[in-house]
């Protein structure tokens, strides 16, 4: 993967990472403020044709989706056969692709420019589950294990069923081998790594002792030796009987005799499912938010698939603030405002700073040192009008609450990159809106993939022209 | 004034903030609050600055005004070994059980099973008395499951009651039940004021409500302030730079000229994101459930902001 990391040099010259102090030039640096870390390179990911399956992962309510989904329109219009994979879109996000409703079958999406083809499809995983049953068994016995309370329940509601059909889906996507590229987003589960846990723990539970012992305790204990075995059984199915009632017991009993057959099925596929995941062709990006819990999730995830010897490409910052007016700090902007909000401004060319305010109208703490003196050069002929001065402070209130937002930010962005210094990072800025069409996840891949440090353009509406990316349609 | 606070929300708004905030907010002068977690993340510990919760009830806090607050994260397996040593004095077998994969079995797999559990742990804490006849507990707090999932587990008798239609997980899950569909209970859901989390909410009022689950608070979390109005915008992005640069000069910032764009562009930024916000304070509005306005923390959700915010909460009277 380490050709898609770009520029990562260990130490780029002049760019220290404390980028809070100081006067900071009103773009930033090329990174975003990121100083040494690798920089995320998105298009040369999505562009090569050994690249084929990228999984988007991290905790809830980071815009996992939506990052997959657009990374799936640039891919797409960058030429490639893409099928995006989403678990449990937004309305609004799935009706922009057309897949709102659910038949757990990719779909063209209309709308793409260029060669390339966008698919898309959203997760049905009762219909998954089923489908393995329908081809894995015959008819009369897949209809014995459909109408199976216990069966009902487990493909419907078990925590585990998501993630575990969520991967199910992929290696069949996969074997079609209809796509030059699969872009996966990962359920909103109760741990971000849940998907990777899942399948092999549904696998081993469907398939494993446990549930062989309960069914067949006669089988098991009569073999030799196994006799105590035996009683140890009686023992425990009469608990989980007691517990469970017994009606539960029976149910869980016939799924379990009609899947027999099944069983070394879902190892299989739950091991060549790890296999996949581990591929060359195979890239993982971390989505996270500037946020702690976020990057502390994301932190475990890096963790986690080092672990797993599963190829992280990088983290994905979304929804990151920045300033284009950056070299005005919050401190500075907030004094500002209150002595233009007291009416204390007067007349500087008379080197008057009216009652009250000298520390902070005063020339000696300017934002920038070298610049020589416009404030002082400007002859004031009167005070500033109050109106002017109450819409100047907002400005500077504004500005100082944005510095804020952005100073929080950096702090606890840096404390991931300290920790894993060697992950390449893209930072998406933030925008005003929700993104629910092409055209607004159009916009963030472009964000996603272009150098621009979110400093520049930040939350502000698009640069220009009658197609601002989110919230405005 | 419900005794069981759940509060549920769509990931990224905070939930787990919320639900200590209002743990402390709770726990008033004389009273006392279990605050629980369910998912096993040890966010509570982590917002507290503490070691990782055992499955111990422990104070963690004292709140604004004496009141204390306790802690207890819940554990499914932990919490069946207890219910089988409790019903069936199974010690040494709840082990035994374990090592085959029952345990594993009965708190993962079997659909339901689980979330019993959890509730009912929690459930049993609210219902719990001291010697003298007192609730033990003024107030539970749980730090629930995201909004998407919040109904299924609560409902957990649709899911349990189909399966194990008689047994103690059965009288079990009727007992959860008369709890959390009583007016012992609220269910809270934090949202931002943004679209999809909105959505959210609203989708999961119509689900608690089908479900017959009492609906307490929308709680709006990280509001931030509005500094500018949306006259003041215009005013600003129209004829006003010149104006804007003098003011500037005037209170001594340098190089004012440079600045006037970016701040009037944030500007505007700020305004259409105001307009957002108003359309989606008024899907709130719509939804019929009193809802609550929490700030956005500038230094994030430490100790001393997770304070302010028990105080806001206790000041607007959420869930008193």
């Amino acid at each position: 993967m380490s050709e898609h990391m770009g520029d990562g040099t260990a130490s780029v010259p002049g760019t220290a990472t404390d980028a809070g102090s100081g006067p900071a030039p009103d773009t930033g640096d090329r990174n975003g403020g990121l100083g040494a870390v690798p920089r995320l390179e998105v298009d040369p990911l999505l562009d090569d044709p050994a690249t084929r399956i990228v999984v988007c992962c991290g905790a809830g309510g980071v815009g996992k989706t939506t990052t997959a989904a657009a990374l799936g329109v640039r891919a797409a219009e960058r030429g490639r056969k893409v099928v995006v994979l989403t678990i449990d879109p937004a309305r609004r996000l799935a009706q922009s692709m057309g897949i709102d409703q659910l038949d757990n079958v990719p779909r063209r999406v209309p709308g793409i420019e260029g060669d390339g083809e966008l698919h898309a499809m959203m997760l049905d995983m009762k219909r998954t589950f089923d489908e393995i049953v329908e081809a894995h068994a015959d008819p009369a016995r897949a209809r014995a294990i459909l109408e199976n309370p216990f069966y009902q329940s487990l493909s419907a509601g078990f925590a585990g069923t998501q993630e575990y059909m969520a991967m199910e889906k992929l290696g069949q996507l996969r074997t079609r081998d209809s796509w030059d590229l699969i872009v996966v987003d990962t359920p909103p589960s109760r741990s971000a790594l849940d998907f990777l846990d899942a399948p092999k723990r549904l696998g081993s539970f469907l398939d494993g002792r446990f549930i062989k012992l309960l069914v067949a305790p006669a089988r098991v204990g009569g073999r030799a030796g196994m006799k105590f075995l035996n009683a140890g059984m009686s023992m425990m199915t009469g608990t989980l009987g007691k517990l469970l009632g017994a009606q539960f017991l029976r149910d869980v009993q016939t799924f379990v005799a009609a899947m027999d057959t099944m069983f070394g099925g879902f190892r299989t596929r739950a091991d060549a499912t790890y296999r996949l995941l581990q591929a060359p062709g195979t890239a993982f990006l971390v989505v996270a938010a500037p946020e702690r819990d976020a990057l502390r999730e994301a932190a475990y995830f890096v963790d986690r698939l080092a672990a797993e010897r599963m190829p992280l490409a990088g983290l994905v910052l979304n929804r990151v603030h920045g300033s284009r007016a950056a070299r005005l700090s919050a401190e500075r902007a907030l004094a500002v405002a209150e002595n233009l909000e007291e009416g204390r401004i007067v007349d500087h060319a008379a080197g008057q700073t009216g009652q009250g305010g000298p520390e902070a109208a005063s020339p000696e703490t300017p934002v920038s040192p070298t610049d020589n003196g416009a404030s002082a050069a400007a002859p004031m002929d009167s005070a500033v009008p109050p109106s002017v001065a109450r819409l100047t402070a907002g400005l500077l209130r504004l500005h100082a609450e944005r510095m804020q937002v952005l100073a929080r930010e950096r702090r606890t962005r840096d404390r991931f990159t300290a920790l894993h210094p060697e992950v390449a990072v893209a930072e998406v800025p933030a925008l005003p809106g929700d993104v629910h069409d092409l055209t607004g996840l159009r916009a963030i891949g472009a964000r996603l993939a272009s150098p621009e440090p979110p400093g520049a353009p930040a939350t502000a509406p698009p640069p220009a022209g009658p197609t601002p990316p989110a919230g405005a349609a | 004034m419900s005794r069981l606070q759940v509060v549920s929300g769509k990931g990224g708004t905070g939930k787990t903030t919320v639900a200590a905030a209002l743990a402390l907010a709770l726990a008033k002068e004389g009273k006392r609050t279990l605050l629980v977690e369910v998912e096993g993340r040890q966010g509570i510990a982590q917002l507290f600055e503490t070691e990782p919760l055992p499955y111990e009830e422990r104070k963690i806090a004292v709140a604004p005004g004496g009141g204390e607050v306790y802690a207890l994260a819940i554990d499914a397996e932990r919490a069946l070994l207890d219910y089988l040593q409790m019903f069936y004095k199974l010690g040494g077998a709840g082990r035994a059980l374990k090592k085959l994969g029952a345990i594993d079995f009965a708190t993962t797999v079997a659909p339901g099973v689980r979330d019993v559990l959890l509730t009912g742990k929690a459930c049993e804490a609210v219902r719990r008395r001291d010697k003298q006849g007192r609730y033990l507990y003024d107030h539970v707090v749980m730090d629930a499951p995201p909004t998407g999932r919040i109904t299924r587990f609560l409902n957990v008798n649709d899911e349990v009651a189909g399966l194990a239609r008689i047994g103690p997980i059965h009288n079990q899950a009727q007992a959860v039940m008369r709890v959390l569909k009583s007016p012992e209970t609220a269910v809270h859901l934090v949202t931002l004021l943004e679209e999809m989390p909105v959505q959210e909410t609203a989708d999961g009022i119509a689900e608690l409500r089908a479900a017959e689950l009492p609906v307490g608070a929308v709680i709006v979390n990280m509001v931030r302030p509005q500094v500018l109005d949306e006259d003041a915008v215009r005013v600003a992005r129209a004829d006003h730079r010149e104006d804007i640069v003098r003011a500037l000069t005037a209170a001594g910032v340098s190089g004012a000229e440079r600045l006037v764009a970016p701040l009037v562009e944030q500007a505007a930024a700020h305004a259409q994101r105001v307009e957002l916000e108003r359309e989606q304070r008024d899907v709130l509005a719509k939804l019929d459930v009193p809802a609550y306005e929490l700030p956005l923390l500038g230094e994030g959700a430490d100790l001393a902001g997770l304070y302010r915010l028990a105080r806001q909460l206790r000041k607007l009277g959420v869930g008193a």
